[in-house]
């Protein structure tokens, strides 16, 4: 099956928003099985906390206000599980819930529901999280495989160094499903086998972001940067693969998804050397967000029956 | 402009043509001073103030103002009453003065107070123009008391600095930012459209 978002004319075919929903559930579930292995049964609760309290949320929004209840096709308990994701595993079970109420009311539905919005919910929220109570959305904690009684807070990779295997692995500091890149590595291996989303904006998302850590990352003057180390620190992989390729957030045309990916990237790295921030992907996928329609305005798809201009 | 009585002058700055909620004007100090309940209060009271006195001012003077240079004239009145209560501010409640800062010599250039004085009080009496001053300026105050103790509700946990919420309330940092002011004043703005929407229904039908 190959997918492909783009402008009139279109052609019917058997797809659903809810088989995509389902999909993208699909090749997050890696992601999050490791992200329980790794923090333990609290992790496994903020995923439950956070898709349930996004569904139940949204069908009560779509009773309230009369709407056709919508939620079986799987884009709130797919936000809720995006978020949890995104949460570290100490932060309170009530902060994800805020997280979900947030992003379906305030980001999703208030915007006209499913398609309407212009920033990705669950990463708004999340910025929305993070400035609303700091001290819990940066608690990061080491991996404790269910041993939840010495758990060690500590800073992320992106203060202190780890080698690159503990790194792809996922034996690090981080929000639950962040950590380990193979399993995220799987997830985006399902996703372009399904057709669900294309390689643009992940790869040139990490490659950009790779390129300027490289460029300007390193302490000995320009390229002396740890590209590999940017790629796999952090929330990059995860928020190339599954935040920054949200339909509705992300330009229509390949053309326009090229510069949304590298200025995805480039802000990142921006953000993460000479920010105050230690990790920018939150913020600078949430930029390209609101650069998306300008994008599609400037860059449009060629007309059915256009004729190409001479110059 | 048709003779309106008295009562409708005051009431429609505060409910028709709330300069918040309606106009939509004066934004700047709206989204930024109403962090706390008592600087929304005191924002409003202070534009109020000189919405009064530069409201009478120009209405008396709108005889011999000359056309071509109203603007530049209505700015010296406001200035005037802006660096009244400027001094008053900080020579009687110096705590508020300090807390709202830069805002208070911004009330000049409030559009409010410059909409006011040009489409209300050159064209009208001294009386009526006095209470069109004190209506728009109590309508302001209600709206910024209104967005500031909302915000300062939930960032704060408090309202006029009273705790309401308890201690075990972890206060949502975000209403008390910028970004908070903008989420609440949308938010406002969305209900009293819609009820405006459902209250014009009912007289239509």
């Amino acid at each position: 099956m190959k997918l492909t978002v783009s402008t009139a004319p279109h052609v019917h075919s058997h797809n659903s928003t809810r088989r995509i929903m389902l999909d993208v559930i699909i090749a997050l579930l890696p992601a999050a099985g490791v992200g329980i292995y790794l923090f333990g049964y609290m992790a496994g609760l903020h995923v439950l906390i956070g898709m349930g309290a996004a569904v139940l949320v949204e069908y009560l929004w779509q009773k309230l206000t009369k709407q056709a209840v919508r939620v079986n096709d799987f884009s709130a308990a797919l936000t809720g599980l995006l978020l949890a994701l995104n949460m570290p595993v100490d932060a309170p079970l009530w902060v994800t819930a805020m997280g979900s109420v947030v992003a379906i009311i305030l980001v999703k539905q208030l915007f006209g529901g499913i398609g309407g919005n212009f920033l990705n919910p669950a990463l708004a929220a999340r910025a929305l999280l993070v400035a609303s109570w700091p001290a819990h959305m940066t608690a990061f904690t080491a991996p404790t495989y269910f041993a939840a009684t010495d758990a060690v807070s500590s800073a992320t990779p992106l203060v202190t160094q780890y080698g690159y295997m503990e790194l792809f692995m996922g034996r690090i500091p981080g929000t639950i499903g962040e950590v380990c890149k193979l399993a995220i590595i799987v997830g985006f291996l399902y996703l372009l086998i399904r057709g669900v989303i294309t390689w643009h904006i992940p790869v040139l998302l990490l490659g950009t972001l790779a390129f300027c850590t490289w460029l300007f990352g390193g302490t000995d003057g320009a390229f002396t940067g740890d590209p590999l180390y940017a790629v796999l620190s952090g929330g990059a992989m995860f928020g190339a693969v599954f935040m920054a390729t949200d339909y509705t957030t992300s330009p229509m045309t390949i053309k326009g998804e090229v510069i949304y990916a590298i200025g995805c990237g480039l802000l990142i790295a921006l953000i993460r050397e000479f920010g105050s921030y230690t990790e920018g992907v939150t913020y600078a996928i949430l930029i390209m967000n609101i650069v998306t329609p300008l994008l599609d305005k400037y860059i449009g798809p060629n007309l059915y029956g256009e004729v190409k201009k001479r110059a | 402009m048709p003779k309106r009585s008295m009562s409708s002058v005051f009431l429609n700055g505060i409910v028709t043509e709330n300069p918040t909620f309606r106009l939509v004007l004066g934004l700047c100090p709206t989204l930024a001073v109403t962090t706390s309940a008592i600087n929304g209060v005191g924002m409003g009271l202070a534009a109020t103030v000189v919405l009064i006195g530069s409201n009478v001012v120009i209405s008396l003077l709108r005889n011999i103002i000359p056309n071509k240079v109203r603007i530049p004239a209505f700015i010296v009145v406001i200035c005037t009453f802006v660096t009244l209560i400027q001094m008053l501010m900080q020579a009687f409640v110096y705590e508020l003065y300090e807390s709202l800062g830069l805002f208070i010599p911004l009330i000049v250039v409030n559009c409010i107070i410059l909409a006011r004085a040009e489409a209300f009080a050159c064209k009208n009496g001294v009386l009526a123009s006095a209470l069109d001053g004190i209506g728009m300026g109590v309508g302001f105050t209600i709206a910024l008391t209104l967005i500031a103790a909302i915000r300062e509700l939930i960032g704060n946990g408090t309202v006029f600095g009273l705790n309401l919420l308890g201690d075990a309330y972890e206060p949502m940092l975000i209403m008390i930012l910028p970004a908070g002011g903008f989420i609440t004043l949308g938010l406002l703005l969305g209900i009293i459209n819609k009820l405006t929407e459902v209250t014009a229904g009912k007289k239509e039908a």
